[in-house]
C-alpha cells in the first residue's frame, strides 16, 4: 500500500476534523483569551451608548456584528493602535514592503529587465513574501569568535531604532504615534544611535570585512550627520519650533522647499548617505569588502537588518515630506462620507443594516494621509533612482563631500533663513503667521 | 615553548598597523583567484596576486590528443571568447600541416572573431560595471550580448563554446540571410553603444573614481610586458591585427584605438572604443566577402605534423594570444604552449595597487582586462 496517496476513509476524516476542532478550542481558551485580555487591559475603554465597556462587554460586542463598528472605532483611537498599526509600525512596515517591491520593478525597468514576474501570478507581487520565508527558514550562523550577546542583539536594536524613528513622523492632523515638543531634537538623537549599533555589530562579529565596513559606516554617518542637522536649522529658525506637527502646520500656504531649496538638497543628499544607498553604499560595497558590516549576518538576522533599512528609508522620506514638502497639507480631494448611510443605513435588497459609529475616520484625516503618502512615495522614488544611474563613490570623495561641500551649503542655507527672518519676509509677523 | 621551525623557513613579522586581507577566491570582487592585500588604514601597502585556482592542464591535455581532437578543449579557458582562443591554434596547425585556407573561410573567421570579441568585451564591461557598484552597467551589456550570441549561434550552432574554427577553415558555412541579419543587429548595437557613453563613461562619479588611479606609464607598460588594451591605454600603438596581419585583416578598414592617460579610466575605455572598430570590421568584411565558395579544406585522416615548430599569435579580447606548437612526426603535438594576454597583464597588479586606496582595488584590478581562468589555463 502506498503511503504517498492513502485511501480516503470517512472515519479518519471525521476523526481528523474533531481533532482540529479540539485543538482550536484548547489553544483559544488557553492562549487566545488571555491575549485578548492583555490587549484590552492596555486600551482605555471608552463609554459607548452610555455604557462603560468592560472586557466582557467588549467581547460580547465583538460577537455581535451590528455592534462591532463602535468597538473597532474605540480601538482605532487608542495609543496602542497608533503605535502598532496606523501611523506607527504597521503602516511603516507596509510602506517599506511596498518600497522593496517598487524598487525591484523600477530598477528592472531602468535596466531593461522585467524584475520579479512569477511569484504570485501578478507581476511577482508575492516575491517579497517568498524571500521572507526563505530568510526565516535559513539557519542562523554565529561566528565562533563572535561576541555573542551583542551580535545577537544588534539586528533587534537596529529594527527597534528604525521603528522609533518612524513613530515620530506625523502622518495626518493629530495622527502621530509620539508627538514630543522637541520632535526634531528626538529625530537627531535617534539618528545618533545608528553608528553605535553599526559599530557594535561590526566589532562583535570579529571579522576583518565587518570591521572595515563598520569603520566606513562610522566615518560616513558621523560626517553626514553634521550637515543633516545644519540643513534643518533654517526651518527651526523660521518656524520657531521643534515640534514636527507645528512645522507641518506652518506650511499651510507655502512649502519650505520654496524658500530653502539649498537646505532641501543638502538634506536629501545626507539622507541618501545615512541610508547607505548607492552612490553612498560604501559600508556594504560588495566588490571591495564582501558585504561590509552585514557580512556575518545570516538568515532572519539579515532579514531584520533589511527591514530596519527600509523602515529607515520610509522614516527619512517621511521626514523630508514633513519638513520641506508640507506634510499632509494639500487640496481637499477626498469625498465626504455619505450622510445617507449614517441616517438611513445601508440597504442591500430586502435587508437594511443600521450601523452606528460610522464613519471610522474623518475626512480630513483621510485626505491628509492621501497627500502624505503621495508625497512620501514620490520622495522614495527619487531616493531609489540613483541606484540605477550612479556607481559607488570612494571614501575620500565621500568625506570631502560631507565636510566641505555639504557643510558649506548648509551654512549658506542658514544665512538665507536668517536673511528672510530679519527682512521680515517670513517668520513671526511676516508672510507666514 | 616555541616550536622549532625547519631551517630556511621564517615566520612573517606582524605589524600592528598592517592588516592582511585575503581577497578571494570566495570574495565577490576577485574572480577565480586570490589577491593577498596588506592595508595600512585605507591604503594598500602591498598586493600579492595568487592565481592557479582553476588550473586545468590544458597544455598537457593537448599532448595526448591529435590535432582535431584538441579543438573543443582548448577553448575552455575563455568560453566567451572561444573563437579568438582557437584562432592562433588553427593558424599554427595550418602552418604546420601546410594547408591553404579558402578565401571565404578567412572572411568568416574574421567575422566570427570580431563578433566574439564584442561578446567578450561586453561581458568584461558588465563585470567592470558591477565592480564599481553600477548595476545598470551590469544589465545592459549582458542584455546586448545576446545580439552577438544569437549571431554566433546561427553561425556555429552553439551559444557559448562554438568550436567553430578548425584547421583548414571553419566547420560549416554561414546560414542563409546571415549577412542581412548581421548588418541589422550590428547597426542596432552601435546605437546602443552610444547610450553606454551617456550612462557610464561620461558619468561624473565614475570619472572621479577612475581618472588618475592606477597609472601605468608608457615605459612601465612596455617593460612589464603588458599587452592588449592595457598597453594601448598607456599610449603604445600595438595591435597584432595591424602589426602582423593574419588572414584578411590587411584588406579591412579599421584603426587601432590608443589613449595616452594610462589610468583605469583609459584602460576601461579602450575596449569600449574597440567595439566600434569591431563593428566596422564586421561590416567591411561582410561587404568584401566572396558570396560563395568552399569554407573548409579537408584534412587527411589523422594528419601528422613534421619535425617542426611553429608560433602564431592573434589579437584576442585580452591582448595578444599565441600558440607555440612543437611536433615530432606524430599525430599528436609534442608540446603546446599557450601564451595568454591575461597572464601577462597579471604582473602589473602589485605595481598598480601599491599605494592605492582599498576602494580603488576593484576599479584597478578589473581594468587590467584580466581573465583568471585563461591565465591559469
Amino acid at each position: 500500500m502506498s503511503t504517498i496517496a492513502p485511501e480516503f476513509r470517512l472515519s479518519r476524516f471525521i476523526a481528523s476534523l474533531t481533532d482540529i476542532i479540539f485543538w482550536i478550542l484548547l489553544i483559544f481558551s488557553i492562549i487566545g483569551l488571555p491575549l485578548v485580555f492583555i490587549l484590552l487591559f492596555y486600551i482605555k475603554l471608552p463609554v459607548v451608548n452610555g455604557q462603560l465597556l468592560t472586557p466582557y462587554l467588549a467581547m460580547t460586542w465583538m460577537a455581535d456584528p451590528s455592534r462591532t463598528i463602535p468597538i473597532i472605532k474605540s480601538l482605532i483611537h487608542t495609543e496602542f493602535f497608533r503605535i502598532i498599526a496606523f501611523p506607527g509600525f504597521g503602516f511603516a512596515a507596509l510602506l517599506a514592503a511596498a518600497t522593496i517591491f517598487v524598487e525591484r520593478k523600477f530598477l528592472a525597468k531602468i535596466q531593461l529587465r522585467v524584475g520579479p514576474l512569477y511569484c504570485g501570478k501578478i507581476e511577482g507581487i508575492l516575491q517579497l513574501m517568498a524571500d521572507g520565508l526563505k530568510l526565516m527558514s535559513k539557519e542562523i550562523i554565529i561566528p565562533a569568535k563572535a561576541d555573542k550577546p551583542i551580535f545577537w542583539v544588534a539586528p533587534l536594536l537596529f529594527v527597534g531604532t528604525a521603528a522609533a524613528l518612524t513613530s515620530l513622523i506625523p502622518v495626518a492632523p493629530g495622527w502621530v504615534a509620539a508627538n514630543p515638543n522637541v520632535g526634531l531634537l528626538t529625530v537627531f538623537a535617534t539618528i545618533g544611535f545608528f553608528p553605535i549599533i553599526t559599530v557594535l555589530s561590526s566589532w562583535s562579529a570579529n571579522s576583518k570585512w565587518t570591521f572595515i565596513g563598520g569603520i566606513r559606516a562610522l566615518h560616513q554617518m558621523i560626517s553626514f550627520e553634521i550637515p543633516l542637522i545644519l540643513s534643518l536649522l533654517g526651518i527651526v529658525i523660521l518656524t520657531g519650533t521643534l515640534n514636527l506637527t507645528e512645522i507641518v502646520e506652518s506650511q499651510q500656504h507655502y512649502w519650505w522647499i520654496v524658500f530653502m531649496p539649498i537646505g532641501a538638497i543638502v538634506f536629501f543628499i545626507t539622507i541618501i548617505a545615512e541610508l547607505e544607498r548607492i552612490p553612498f553604499d560604501l559600508p556594504e560595497a560588495e566588490s571591495e569588502i564582501v558585504a561590509g558590516w552585514l557580512t556575518e549576518f545570516s538568515g532572519m538576522m539579515y532579514g531584520l537588518i533589511q527591514l530596519g533599512t527600509y523602515l529607515k528609508l520610509y522614516a527619512f522620506a517621511g521626514l523630508f515630506t514633513v519638513l520641506f514638502l508640507g506634510g499632509w497639507n494639500g487640496p481637499m480631494v477626498w469625498p465626504p462620507f455619505p450622510q445617507e448611510i449614517i441616517t438611513n443605513g445601508i440597504t442591500i435588497g430586502p435587508i437594511t443594516a443600521h450601523i452606528p459609529g460610522l464613519p471610522l475616520f474623518d475626512q480630513e484625516m483621510l485626505n491628509g494621509t492621501l497627500w502624505f503618502v503621495i508625497k512620501t512615495v514620490g520622495v522614495i522614488l527619487v531616493i531609489l533612482l540613483p541606484r540605477g544611474v550612479f556607481p559607488r563613490i570612494r571614501i575620500d570623495m565621500l568625506l570631502h563631500t560631507g565636510w566641505y561641500t555639504l557643510i558649506g551649503l548648509a551654512f549658506v542655507n542658514i544665512f538665507i533663513a536668517l536673511g528672510l527672518l530679519y527682512a521680515g519676509v517670513l517668520g513671526h509677523g511676516g508672510l507666514m503667521q | 615553548m616555541a616550536t622549532q621551525l625547519p631551517p630556511g623557513i621564517e615566520l612573517e613579522k606582524v605589524d600592528d598597523r598592517i592588516m592582511t586581507l585575503n581577497v578571494g577566491p570566495q570574495h565577490p570582487g576577485s574572480g577565480h583567484m586570490r589577491l593577498i592585500i596588506k592595508v595600512d588604514g585605507d591604503y594598500i601597502v602591498s598586493c600579492d596576486p595568487d592565481p592557479g585556482y582553476v588550473h586545468r592542464g590544458e597544455e598537457k591535455m593537448a599532448e595526448y590528443r591529435n590535432y582535431i581532437q584538441n579543438i573543443p578543449h582548448l577553448e575552455r579557458p575563455v568560453i566567451h571568447d572561444s573563437c579568438n582562443i582557437l584562432y592562433p591554434y588553427c593558424l599554427a596547425v595550418e602552418d604546420l600541416l601546410g594547408i591553404e585556407v579558402p578565401e571565404r573561410a578567412k572572411y568568416i573567421r574574421v567575422i566570427g572573431s570580431e563578433l566574439n570579441r564584442c561578446t567578450y568585451i561586453l561581458y568584461w564591461l558588465a563585470i567592470y560595471g558591477i565592480f564599481l557598484g553600477h548595476s545598470t552597467m551590469f544589465m545592459w551589456p549582458v542584455g546586448d550580448r545576446e545580439l552577438f550570441i544569437d549571431l554566433l549561434e546561427a553561425m556555429s550552432g552553439a551559444r557559448v563554446t562554438h568550436a567553430y574554427f578548425v584547421p583548414g577553415g571553419v566547420r560549416n558555412d554561414l546560414p542563409a540571410n546571415f549577412e542581412e541579419r548581421c548588418l541589422r543587429q550590428v547597426d542596432y548595437f552601435e546605437k546602443r553603444l552610444k547610450e553606454y557613453e551617456d550612462i557610464f563613461y561620461q558619468n561624473p562619479v565614475l570619472k572621479q573614481r577612475t581618472e588618475g588611479t592606477g597609472i601605468l606609464s608608457r615605459m612601465d607598460a612596455i617593460r612589464l610586458g603588458t599587452t592588449g588594451s592595457v598597453l594601448r591605454a598607456s599610449g603604445v600603438d600595438f595591435d597584432v591585427r595591424k602589426k602582423e596581419p593574419y588572414d584578411v585583416y590587411d584588406n579591412l578598414d579599421f584603426e587601432t584605438q590608443v589613449l595616452r592617460e594610462g589610468d583605469s579610466y583609459a584602460r576601461s575605455r579602450v575596449p569600449y572604443l574597440e567595439m566600434f572598430e569591431s563593428c566596422r570590421i564586421i561590416k567591411d568584411a561582410l561587404k568584401k566577402m566572396p558570396k560563395s565558395g568552399s569554407v573548409r579544406t579537408k584534412l587527411k585522416p589523422n594528419p601528422k605534423g613534421g619535425n617542426d615548430e611553429v608560433y602564431r599569435r592573434v589579437e584576442s579580447g585580452r591582448g595578444s594570444l599565441g600558440y607555440h606548437i612543437i611536433s615530432n612526426n606524430r599525430p599528436e603535438p609534442y608540446r603546446v604552449k599557450i601564451s595568454v594576454g591575461s597572464f601577462r597583464n597579471l604582473i602589473c597588479i602589485p605595481y598598480l595597487l601599491k599605494g592605492e586606496k582599498l576602494g580603488n582595488m576593484p576599479a584597478v584590478y578589473w581594468s587590467l582586462n584580466y581573465w583568471p581562468v585563461e591565465a591559469d589555463r
